[in-house]
């Protein structure tokens, strides 16, 4: 415990006597009532009086310093206090401590904000231009010498991008099929129209849903896999070594991600694309159209061009998901706050672009009458 | 405040295996810290030390044996009482381990808003008073990244002083720093070894700077499995009847077969 007695001296200064164990339980209280002292002292000499401290460590020190701080060095003193402390209190210079020596800067004004936002947005796009040509590149020596591709890396990821989706992607499949069949099948059963569901979830899964939903989920899974990754990497100077190493981080790191994607991708929108199908079934089975029916129907009004419309918007996506993952991956600077946001403006951008390519795919399909 | 008292140890390591798992990489281990001193764990590269390290501060359960912190024991306390006995000491982490998101002052700030009732004012005057012990008080408001590495580390010793605790680990504090801010951050080791009577837990193997403040090390060789030496780093250095370690103490390479 530690006590505080103030006394008034006769040129109406104050003697502040401090006693027992200083530290930063026992401080809170003094330090009000040693404040309010020196304020009532109002330009006379205060005494702080430490004779009695039997302890005082950082905290101690520390409100010594601040009386001393109020009041001003020529006018506050501390006195007697015991060596081994004053020699803690002499090691700082409480004039030094009273200034922030490293404030925030300034806000800058609204112009300059405005300026340095699309600043850094015309840099990104310019990042992400070279970067698919870096990339382009890189795609292209894969090609001249796929026996330099780091194909263990490859089929490692191939797993973990592939393998490892396959339960997540085949629940989502089978709900959307499921909840796709049930949600028309309830209006149409009213015009006896519930069979021409089975042609509504062939298209809407083959042409359009089997890939997009395969491609969503790859990106909030693999995409941000991928980001934090790489961006791991990046802020552990992984990414310098190899620049040094003389090789080409995005060779290196990024072309087997790439490939990996590729391979994959079409392969989960395929299977997306048959478990979603199959949902739809399990519904209509309950409204009563036959399993043999329904894949009749759906062989009648489904064709091979609408299969191959989904599947080759597989390929373009796998590279979408993959490009974003590795650049915002390669884009963190430091921190573990730099991973997080990499990982996150990864799921955002890629499936901002999936979105958009996706509109631009069904604008060239309806040009081109497929 | 305490001297260094022979018979009053802080801390007591009984009997402690350590490793990961299945794997133990010291056997047997005991040792006493006492109430004030400078305590240096010394041994090569891959020897354990940071091992034994992560289980005195209550990282890694022990394989087998107790480690008491001040009387209580932490490879089994629970609840309250572990809390408690990790309030009584400070840690620094080899590479820094400063929150990245944080600024300097808000990483030393962050243990004191925490574990104290003081009000902002007077807990920005601590953490830069703690900061102006390393030398930092003029990059207050700088991020960990913005920083060097040798900052950093200064910075994460800022933050284990934050709360005054009796007991400060050190994982390898000179590493990565110049002569000179090693020399001071060993003048401050010693201030407040001497001053307050903090107790200080050293993994290290700069010899300058063990020379220059230890009171008494342990040597641990994983090979071994064990403590090879234990006492005055001097001592050890001119007198140890082991060669190893003699080797060690005067940066001698292994004799090359002939």
């Amino acid at each position: 415990m530690a006590t505080l007695a103030i006394s008034e001296t006769a040129d109406g200064g104050r003697v502040l006597a401090l006693a027992g164990r200083l530290d930063a339980s026992t401080i809170r209280p003094l330090w009000d009532e040693g404040r309010r002292a020196v304020a009532a002292a109002q330009g006379a000499r205060v005494v702080v009086d430490a004779a009695k401290v039997d302890y005082c460590d950082g905290a101690g020190v520390a409100m010594l310093i601040g009386l001393m701080q109020q009041g001003g060095p020529d006018r506050v003193e501390v006195a007697n206090l015991a060596p081994a402390f004053a020699a803690l209190l002499g090691q700082f210079d409480a004039e030094r401590l009273a200034r922030d020596l490293d404030p925030a800067p300034p806000r800058r004004p609204a112009v300059e904000e405005t300026g340095l936002v699309a600043a850094t947005i015309w840099a990104d796009l310019k990042r992400l231009i070279v970067f698919t040509g870096e990339t382009a590149a890189a795609l292209a020596w894969a090609v001249r010498r796929p026996d330099r591709v780091r194909w263990k890396d490859v089929w490692m990821i191939c797993e973990r991008v592939g393998v490892d989706a396959l339960p997540i992607v085949a629940l989502i499949s089978f709900l959307l099929g499921v909840i796709l069949a049930f949600e028309s099948a309830v209006p149409m059963r009213r015009f006896g129209a519930e069979l021409f569901v089975a042609d509504l979830i062939g298209i809407a899964m083959l042409r359009e849903l089997g890939a997009l939903m395969t491609a969503i989920l790859l990106a909030g899974r693999s995409g941000a896999a991928f980001a934090a990754e790489l961006g791991t990497m990046t802020v552990n100077q992984e990414v310098d070594a190899l620049t040094t190493m003389g090789l080409d981080p995005v060779r290196f790191l990024v072309t087997p991600r790439i490939i990996a994607a590729l391979l994959m991708t079409p392969l989960l929108t395929l299977f997306a694309d048959l478990v979603g199908l199959l949902g739809g079934a399990v519904t209509m089975h309950a409204f009563s159209i036959p399993f043999v029916t329904y894949i009749r129907e759906i062989n009648g009004i489904v064709d091979f061009g609408d299969f191959m419309a989904g599947f080759v918007k597989s390929f373009v996506f796998a590279v979408l998901i993959a490009g974003i993952g590795c650049l915002r991956g390669l884009q963190a600077r430091a921190g573990a706050s730099s991973v997080g946001d990499s990982a996150t403006s990864a799921v955002v951008s890629g499936i901002v672009l999936l979105v958009i390519v996706d509109g631009v795919f069904a604008v060239v399909y309806y040009l081109l009458g497929i | 405040m305490a001297a260094a008292l022979p018979d009053d140890p802080i801390i007591r390591v009984r009997d402690v295996t350590a490793g990961y798992g299945e794997t133990a990489i010291l056997e047997h281990v005991t040792f006493d810290v006492r109430r004030g001193e400078i305590f240096v764990i010394l041994g090569g590269s891959g020897s354990g030390k940071s091992t034994l390290l992560k289980h005195m501060i209550g990282l890694e359960p022990t394989l087998a044996g107790s480690i008491l912190i001040d009387g209580d024991d932490i490879v089994t306390a629970e609840g309250d009482l572990r809390q408690a006995i990790l309030r009584r000491f400070g840690v620094m982490y080899q590479s820094g381990a400063l929150f990245g998101s944080m600024t300097l002052a808000e990483n030393v700030r962050l243990p004191l808003e925490e574990y104290t009732d003081l009000d902002d004012g007077e807990i920005a005057l601590i953490a830069r008073m703690k900061l102006a012990m390393v030398g930092l008080d003029a990059y207050t408001g700088h991020l960990p990244a913005e920083v060097s590495g040798g900052m950093q580390k200064r910075a994460a010793i800022a933050r284990a002083l934050a709360l005054d605790p009796k007991i400060v680990f050190l994982d390898e504090p000179s590493a990565g720093l110049d002569p000179i801010t090693s020399a001071e951050l060993d003048a401050l080791v010693r201030r407040l070894a001497r001053g307050l009577g903090v107790t200080f837990v050293i993994v290290s193997h700069e010899l300058p700077s063990i020379f220059a403040i230890a009171d008494r090390v342990i040597m641990v060789d994983r090979a071994r499995r064990g403590i090879v030496a234990e006492g005055d780093p001097r001592e050890l250095c001119d007198s140890s009847p082991d060669p190893w370690v003699r080797r060690f103490f005067h940066r001698e390479a292994e004799p090359l077969p002939a």
